[in-house]
């Protein structure tokens, strides 16, 4: 059922980008100060795309997805632009974004039990999006719920329909998730972590009800996750996080054949593989952790734990660019290192010497 | 379902005969046979809700078990008081999932590490118990002063190390490990999982390492036991498990775990079980994974498999042979048209 999309797509940059996100920097005020969260982000999303954002926990991704349909508490400042079909969401004021949630940028979370009420079923909740957004009917929307359940691929939806979350699997709720997500057409879906809580045997499911989406709705996705496996089965392009930048950016066979910055290459082998550890008893580690920053330096934030950096990782921040000296990089693949990890037999040297 | 009788007894370092677990009617564990030699690693996979963490409670007494034997090198623990077992407790540690939610947040690293040894008999000077605290902390790649913090001031990766330090104080023979790195990032993961593997090696306690993630396992793990709905399903060598899985379970679970690479994602022919693992209130009649399994057939729904050799292992399954051939899942229609 893996359906083989990838040839009608990967990054048309002729065709007009729905989702065109620039230089968005979100910042948090906390009672020890300040976090930088997110630095001044450039992220495209085509139509009909699947992005993949990667990252570890605390470098950005989920915060750069919420701010875009303002969904960050008051504490976050955010700034930079983001549009939307030509439509400015942040700094939009309260109505513009009420509008564009559901029916342009819809969302699934990790955990759908915490983010599905427990008392209403799952008909009444699928059917309380279109009512409020597409002024339909009780009746009209319960039908119309029953036929999203069947989309996302929840057998016998007409019985479905009436249960209550607590009465589905933690699949079988995720699905629901989706029901939701889509339910007005969303251009826009980010999912974020969409899988993490699943079994493995489960999750395959989940991956294949969105790219059917893409496949028949045309619906771009926002993918984050941390599993570059995850990545790997559904994405068309990867944008790399680190630290609150973006750090690489390529289509997604280009990022695992070559990646080029010192932080992808090492997470991709520090990520057990079926297959590849045959005969070796040990996976290769990033030593150090994942800065927390009051402010971003100019400096690459990756330096303290890069076996390839010097002073002047240290002393000045790379940017994000396909235009480098030691390598000749395709002009979709953009990666903000001062020594990119080159040609593919010098790669993993990267993280860890 | 009989032990494994060609282990001599002495090699043992655990030993599972019929373990059962019942919560009031919900069969959690149902009959598990397992054995770990000394100084081995065994890897018990399965997905959320297959009883492989309730297997390992019921190893180290958190709950008693309602039927069933297990012993810990050698000596039947299986229904010892809670003082008897103080004897036999510094023999295996458990290790768990969440390090937030398993150290005391009021206590310091120190006493966290240390308070296996307090309540072991025979008292140990104040000076020997910080000794041997900061040896094991050492050890696990922590410094010294980590004693003196609170285990919120950690990072997820070192309060792990800390739950990995307290276990080992005692020198048990038998380690559990609780899905010990589900909750970390991929990196902290590796260097955890590495840890773990040289602490094994170069002390040579025998573990359990109960995880859903199979890639996680398999550089760790001698031998391979999966898991499905509160039994066995599969057993055998980590070499045969991932090179030539029996079990069409441990063939879904193999091909559903995505692999970081692209081109070869892409290939794979996904086998979709569909959402739901069935109630262990009320298991499927016969063999319990037929109402996900693709190649079920009549005698599926009628009939137990056992748990039956294969030459490398075990797998119960009416379709693989007495020489482990059967078919492949992977190779299949995930419609169930093979027959």
């Amino acid at each position: 059922m893996t359906s083989p999309t990838q040839t009608h797509l990967g990054a048309p940059q002729d065709v007009a980008p729905v989702l065109d996100v620039r230089g968005l920097s979100v910042t948090f005020t906390t009672e020890s100060g300040t976090v930088s969260a997110v630095d001044n982000v450039d992220l495209t999303l085509a139509p009909g795309e699947i992005v993949g954002i990667v990252g570890e926990s605390g470098c950005g991704k989920s915060v750069t997805a919420m701010s875009l349909a303002g969904l960050l508490p008051r504490s976050a400042r955010v700034s930079g632009s983001a549009r939307l079909q030509g439509t400015e969401l942040i700094g939009a004021p309260e109505s513009v974004l009420r509008a564009a949630r559901g029916q342009s940028i819809a969302y699934i979370f990790q955990e759908p039990m915490s983010s599905l009420n427990p008392v209403l079923t799952v008909g009444r909740q699928v059917g309380e999006v279109l009512q409020v957004h597409e002024g339909l009917s009780r009746k009209q929307a319960r039908a119309r719920a029953v036929e999203l359940l069947t989309l996302v691929g929840i057998p016998s939806p007409l019985q479905r329909v009436d249960n209550y979350p607590h009465q589905l699997s933690g699949g079988m709720r995720q699905r629901v998730m989706i029901a939701m997500a889509v339910a007005c057409g969303p251009t826009v879906l980010v999912a974020d972590e969409p899988t993490t809580a699943l079994d493995v045997t489960v999750q395959a499911g989940i991956l294949d009800v969105l790219r059917e989406l893409r496949d028949r709705l045309g619906t771009s996705i926002l993918f984050i996750t941390h599993d570059l496996g995850v990545i790997a089965d559904v994405a068309d392009r990867v944008v790399v996080m680190y630290a609150g930048r973006v750090v690489e950016r390529a289509p997604v066979d280009e990022l695992f054949a070559h990646p080029q910055h010192h932080y992808t290459a090492g997470l991709l082998v520090a990520t057990p593989t079926p297959g590849r550890h045959a005969g070796t008893d040990r996976l290769q580690e990033i030593p150090g952790l994942v800065p927390v920053l009051s402010t971003q330096p100019d400096a690459c934030t990756f330096a303290e734990r890069c076996s390839a950096a010097d002073a002047q990782c240290l002393g000045s921040a790379p940017a994000l660019s396909s235009d480098h000296d030691v390598v000749a990089l395709r002009p979709d693949h953009l990666v903000a290192c001062w020594y990119p990890c080159g040609n593919p037999s010098a790669q993993h040297q990267g993280g860890r010497a | 379902m009989k032990p494994d009788t060609d282990v001599a007894l002495e090699e043992v370092a655990l030993e599972l005969e019929d373990l059962v677990m019942h919560f009031g009617s919900v069969r959690a564990v149902d009959g598990v046979s397992l054995s770990i030699r000394k100084g081995q690693v065994t890897a018990l996979v399965g997905e959320s809700g297959s009883g492989k963490s309730t297997v390992g409670r019921c190893i180290v007494r958190l709950l008693e078990p309602t039927a069933g034997v297990v012993r810990i090198g050698g000596v039947d623990v299986t229904h010892l008081s809670r003082r008897q077992m103080r004897r036999h407790g510094k023999e295996v540690s458990i290790v768990f999932q969440d390090p937030a939610g398993s150290l005391d947040p009021r206590m310091l690293v120190g006493d966290v590490v240390g308070e296996p040894l307090r309540l072991q008999a025979g008292r140990i000077s104040r000076r020997d118990r910080e000794e041997r605290i900061n040896e094991e902390l050492g050890r696990v790649g922590l410094r010294a002063e980590v004693a003196r913090r609170y285990p919120h001031e950690l990072s997820g990766g070192q309060r792990q190390r800390v739950s990995i330090a307290r276990a080992l104080i005692s020198s048990p023979s038998l380690l559990i490990a609780d899905e010990p790195t589900s909750a970390l990032d991929v990196s902290v993961q590796a260097s955890v999982l590495n840890l773990l593997a040289d602490l094994q090696r170069d002390i040579g306690f025998a573990c359990l390492f109960i995880t859903h993630d199979l890639s996680a396992v398999e550089y760790l793990a001698d031998d391979v036991a999966v898991m499905y709905l509160g039994q066995l399903v599969e057993k055998g060598s980590r070499e045969r498990v991932f090179a030539r899985p029996a079990h069409p379970y441990t063939q879904a679970l193999l091909a559903a775990a995505p692999v970081a690479d692209p081109p070869r994602q892409r290939a794979r022919k996904a086998v979709l079980l569909g959402d739901d693992l069935p109630s262990a209130l009320d298991p499927p009649s016969g063999c319990r994974f037929h109402t996900r399994c693709p190649l079920a057939f009549d005698r599926c729904t009628a009939e137990v498999p056992q748990l039956l050799g294969i030459g490398d292992g075990d797998a119960a399954c009416h379709l693989v042979g007495p020489d482990g051939a059967g078919p492949d899942v992977r190779q299949t229609n995930s419609a169930g048209s093979l027959r």
